[in-house]
C-alpha cells in the first residue's frame, strides 16, 4: 500500500515538474471543418508557413464584421510585411450559413473562411462569445488571443504578429 | 522497495524525454454571470426571491496526440433570468473521452453533432441561451477513403439540469449519416467544372408507449437525402427529410407523416453575392420526448429563413422563429460593393445590402379525409404547397459610406410584418403587425485608440406598444476598455404612463482572453449587443456582473 502511495506521489511530482518546465503551451486543436466551397480542412493542418490569425465571427455579429472589414483594408500590407494569413471561422449555424459566401465575396475578403455551424472548433478553442481572435505561430502554438473588438485593437494584434514574424 | 524507486525514476525520465507532446494540450473557457435584480412592474421584470442569481460554467478540454477528453462543470445558484427555471445546483454537465486519427474518430460520453443541415438531427449548445441537447452515448466517425465520411450516433439527449445532475430525455436517439464527395472518387469530374457532394441520413428514436388511450409508435424513423453542386461561382444545395408518423403534444397526437425541405441557390464573385432560399416544413417537430414543448429535447433543428438582425429595435421586438408544425418560407439576400475605383473620391468601396424573407402557412387538404377514422391522419400536406395566410415578411436594406479614415455612416431600413395570431410575440395586438424601422449608425475614430460609435434608431408601428426611439453610445479605448449606454424610449405608447425610458449602462474591461463587464439599468427582453458582444437576455432591472475567461 505504501509503495503504491509512493508511486503516485512520485508520478504527481514528475508531472508537476514537467508542467512547470514547459509552461502552458496551448496547441491548435485538430478539428475537421469545411471551407466555403465544401472542401475539408483540418484546423491543425492549415498549410500556412508564417503566423496565422484565427478570427471567430458570424454574419449577425456587427463588431466581428467591423474587425474583419478593418483588417481587410490593411490586409495586403500586413501580408507583405509579415507573411501573415487570416482564417475567418464563421459560427453561423444553418439559419444564416448560406449568407456567409454572399457577405465574404460581396465584401471582397481574401481570407480563408471556414464554416463551424455546430461550434466544434469554437468549443475546442474555448471561445465564449464572438468576436474572439487568436494568433498562432508557425508551429501551431497559440501565442495571443483577444476577446471582443474595439477600433484600434487591430494595431495591438499587428504588433503581436510582427513579434512572431521577426523570430 | 528499490524497484519502485527505480521504476519511478525511469518513468520520470521517459516522460521528460517525450517533452511537451507527452503533456498534451489543455484548452477551455469559463463564464460567470451574477445578477442582482429589482422588481419593475412597468416593464414586467420581477425580483427573484433569492434577489441574487449566479450562473457559471467551465469547460476543460484535453488532447494528447490521438487521445482526447473533456468535461464541463455547471452551476446554477440559482439560474439567471431567461434560463429554464428548472436548472438548479452544481455538477458535471458534460464529459467525454475519445480517440481520433485521420480515418477514425470515436467518442464515448457527451458529444455535439449535426447531420446535413440539421433538419433531421442536430445536437447543439448555446450557453447564452441555456440551450443544450447534447447526446450522452457513443459516436463513431469513419473516413475510410478520401471523400467518404460515415457517422453513427447512439445515446440519450440532455433535457434538463436539476440538483446538480443532467436529466436525460425519455427516449433514445440513434442515427446514421453518410456523405460522399464525388470529385474525390472521380477526379475526372474536376475537368468539367462541377463539384458534387451527396449525402443521406437515417435517424430513429425510441420512446415507450405509456398512454393507455392511444396506440403510439414506440420507434419513429426519419430519413432523407441531400446534394450540393458547385459549378464555377454557382452553388446549388438541397435537402429533403421525411418523418414517419409521430404523434406528440406538438401536433395534438395526430398520425400524419412529416417533411422538411430546404433549397439554396447562390452565386458570388468579388464584390457581388446573392443567395435564394426556399423551405417547406410540415409536421416536423421531432423530439426525444413526445410530451415536451418549447426548446426541450429537440432531435432536429428547423432553421428560420430570415436574417438575424443585430440592431436593438429590429432584433428584439418582432423576432421570428420557424413554426415546426408547418410553414413555407422564402428568402433572398444580395450584397453588392461599389468598387472604390468607381466612387467619386476613389478611396473606399460602398457596400449595399438588400434582404427579403417571407413565410406562409402551408395548405392542409382535408377533402376526402375523415379526421375521426382509425388512421389518425387529419389532412394532407404537400411540399411547397402554401396557403395565402402570411406569417412573416421582412424587407430590409442598408448602405455604408466611409467619408475618411475616421468617419463612417451606415443607413438601414427595415419593414417587418408579423402575424401575431400565429407566432405570438405580444399580448397587445391581434392580426398582422407592421413595423417600419430606420437606423443611422455613425462611427467616429477619434484617434488610434479612442472611438465613439452612435446608433440612432426609430421604430414606427400602429399596433402593440406604439413607436420607439433608441440611442446607443459606445466609447471604446483599445484594447482594454469600453463604456456604453443605451436608451430605449417608448414615446408612442398609447398609455401615457408607459412612455418609458429604458436606460442601460455598461462598463467593460478586457485583457487578452479575460473580460469583465458591469451592467446596470432597465432592459427589455431580446438580443442585446454592446461592447463587441451579442447575447440574448430577458426583461430585467438591476445589476449584472459578468466574467469570461478563455485558456
Amino acid at each position: 500500500m505504501k509503495k503504491i502511495a509512493l508511486l503516485f506521489i512520485g508520478l504527481a511530482l514528475t508531472t508537476l515538474s514537467i508542467a512547470q518546465e514547459e509552461g502552458s503551451v496551448k496547441q491548435l486543436p485538430a478539428v475537421t471543418l469545411k471551407d466555403m466551397e465544401g472542401k475539408t480542412v483540418k484546423t491543425n493542418e492549415l498549410g500556412f508557413d508564417g503566423p496565422v490569425v484565427i478570427s471567430f465571427w458570424a454574419t449577425w455579429c456587427a463588431p466581428c464584421k467591423r474587425e474583419l472589414n478593418t483588417v481587410h483594408e490593411i490586409y495586403e500590407d500586413w501580408q507583405a510585411e509579415t507573411g501573415v494569413h487570416l482564417v475567418a471561422v464563421s459560427i453561423d449555424d444553418q439559419k444564416t450559413m448560406d449568407q456567409v459566401p454572399v457577405y465574404v465575396n460581396g465584401k471582397g475578403w481574401e481570407y480563408l473562411v471556414l464554416m463551424d455551424p455546430n461550434g466544434d472548433f469554437k468549443r475546442a478553442m474555448g471561445v465564449n462569445n464572438v468576436p474572439h481572435t487568436f494568433l498562432v505561430d508557425a508551429a501551431g502554438n497559440i501565442v495571443y488571443s483577444h476577446n471582443s473588438y474595439a477600433p484600434g485593437d487591430e494595431e495591438k494584434l499587428y504588433e503581436e504578429i510582427k513579434k512572431l514574424a521577426k523570430k | 522497495m528499490k524497484n519502485w524507486i527505480i521504476g519511478i525514476a525511469a518513468l520520470s525520465g521517459s516522460l521528460n524525454a517525450l517533452g511537451q507532446s507527452s503533456l498534451g494540450s489543455i484548452t477551455g473557457n469559463m463564464e460567470s454571470t451574477f445578477q442582482y435584480l429589482r422588481a419593475d412592474s412597468l416593464i414586467g421584470a420581477t425580483q427573484p426571491v433569492q434577489k441574487g442569481l449566479l450562473n457559471s460554467y467551465m469547460n476543460v478540454f484535453y488532447t494528447n496526440g490521438h487521445f482526447k477528453a473533456g468535461a464541463r462543470v455547471e452551476s446554477y445558484l440559482p439560474r439567471i433570468q431567461g434560463y429554464p427555471n428548472r436548472f438548479d445546483g452544481t455538477g458535471i454537465g458534460m464529459r467525454y473521452v475519445g480517440y481520433a486519427n485521420d480515418y477514425v474518430d470515436v467518442t464515448l460520453g457527451n458529444f455535439y453533432e449535426q447531420f446535413g443541415s440539421g433538419m433531421i438531427f442536430r445536437a447543439y449548445e448555446d450557453r447564452n441561451l441555456g440551450y443544450d441537447n447534447t447526446v450522452d452515448g457513443a459516436r463513431l466517425i469513419l473516413r475510410p477513403f478520401k471523400g467518404i465520411q460515415l457517422k453513427g450516433i447512439y445515446g440519450i439527449q440532455r433535457y434538463s439540469f436539476e440538483n446538480g445532475k443532467v436529466v436525460g430525455a425519455a427516449g433514445i436517439t440513434r442515427g446514421f449519416d453518410g456523405e460522399l464527395h464525388l470529385n474525390s472518387l472521380l477526379p475526372r469530374l474536376d475537368s468539367t467544372g462541377f463539384d458534387i457532394t451527396l449525402g443521406g441520413s437515417f435517424v430513429s428514436k425510441y420512446q415507450k408507449d405509456d398512454r393507455e388511450d392511444l396506440v403510439l409508435p414506440e420507434n419513429v424513423g426519419s430519413y432523407g437525402g441531400r446534394f450540393k453542386i458547385r459549378y464555377k461561382k454557382f452553388d446549388l444545395k438541397a435537402e429533403y427529410i421525411y418523418k414517419e408518423n409521430d404523434p406528440s403534444a406538438d401536433n395534438n397526437y395526430i398520425y400524419n407523416p412529416g417533411h422538411a425541405a430546404l433549397i439554396n441557390f447562390g452565386y458570388s464573385r468579388k464584390g457581388f453575392g446573392f443567395a435564394l432560399s426556399a423551405k417547406s416544413v410540415d409536421n416536423m417537430s421531432y423530439r426525444a420526448d413526445r410530451t415536451k414543448g418549447l426548446q426541450d429535447a429537440f432531435i432536429n433543428y428547423l432553421p428560420a429563413l430570415n436574417k438575424t438582425h443585430s440592431y436593438n429595435l429590429v432584433a428584439t421586438l418582432y423576432p421570428y422563429a420557424t413554426r415546426p408544425v408547418g410553414e413555407i418560407a422564402y428568402q433572398a439576400e444580395v450584397l453588392y460593393t461599389i468598387a472604390k475605383e468607381k466612387t467619386r473620391r476613389g478611396k473606399y468601396g460602398i457596400p449595399i445590402n438588400v434582404n427579403f424573407s417571407t413565410a406562409y402557412m402551408p395548405m392542409q387538404h382535408t377533402s376526402g379525409i375523415n379526421p375521426g377514422d382509425s388512421t389518425g391522419i387529419t389532412y394532407v400536406g404537400r411540399p411547397f404547397d402554401m396557403s395565402d395566410s402570411l406569417m412573416w415578411r421582412d424587407i430590409n436594406a442598408n448602405i455604408s459610406y466611409k467619408f475618411n479614415k475616421s468617419l463612417s455612416l451606415t443607413l438601414s431600413y427595415f419593414n417587418i410584418t408579423l402575424n401575431n395570431d400565429v407566432s405570438k410575440v405580444t399580448e397587445n395586438a391581434v392580426g398582422l403587425i407592421n413595423a417600419n424601422i430606420g437606423v443611422a449608425e455613425i462611427g467616429w475614430k477619434i484617434n488610434k485608440k479612442h472611438n465613439l460609435r452612435t446608433e440612432l434608431q426609430t421604430l414606427f408601428v400602429a399596433k402593440d406598444k406604439g413607436n420607439w426611439a433608441t440611442v446607443v453610445l459606445e466609447y471604446t479605448i483599445s484594447p482594454g476598455w469600453f463604456f456604453g449606454v443605451i436608451d430605449q424610449y417608448n414615446y408612442g405608447n398609447s398609455n401615457t404612463d408607459l412612455r418609458l425610458h429604458h436606460v442601460y449602462g455598461s462598463i467593460g474591461w478586457i485583457k487578452d482572453a479575460t473580460r469583465l463587464t458591469i451592467n446596470y439599468g432597465r432592459q427589455r427582453a431580446g438580443l442585446f449587443c454592446v461592447g463587441g458582444v451579442c447575447r440574448v437576455v430577458p426583461a430585467s432591472n438591476g445589476l449584472t456582473l459578468s466574467f469570461t475567461q478563455s485558456f
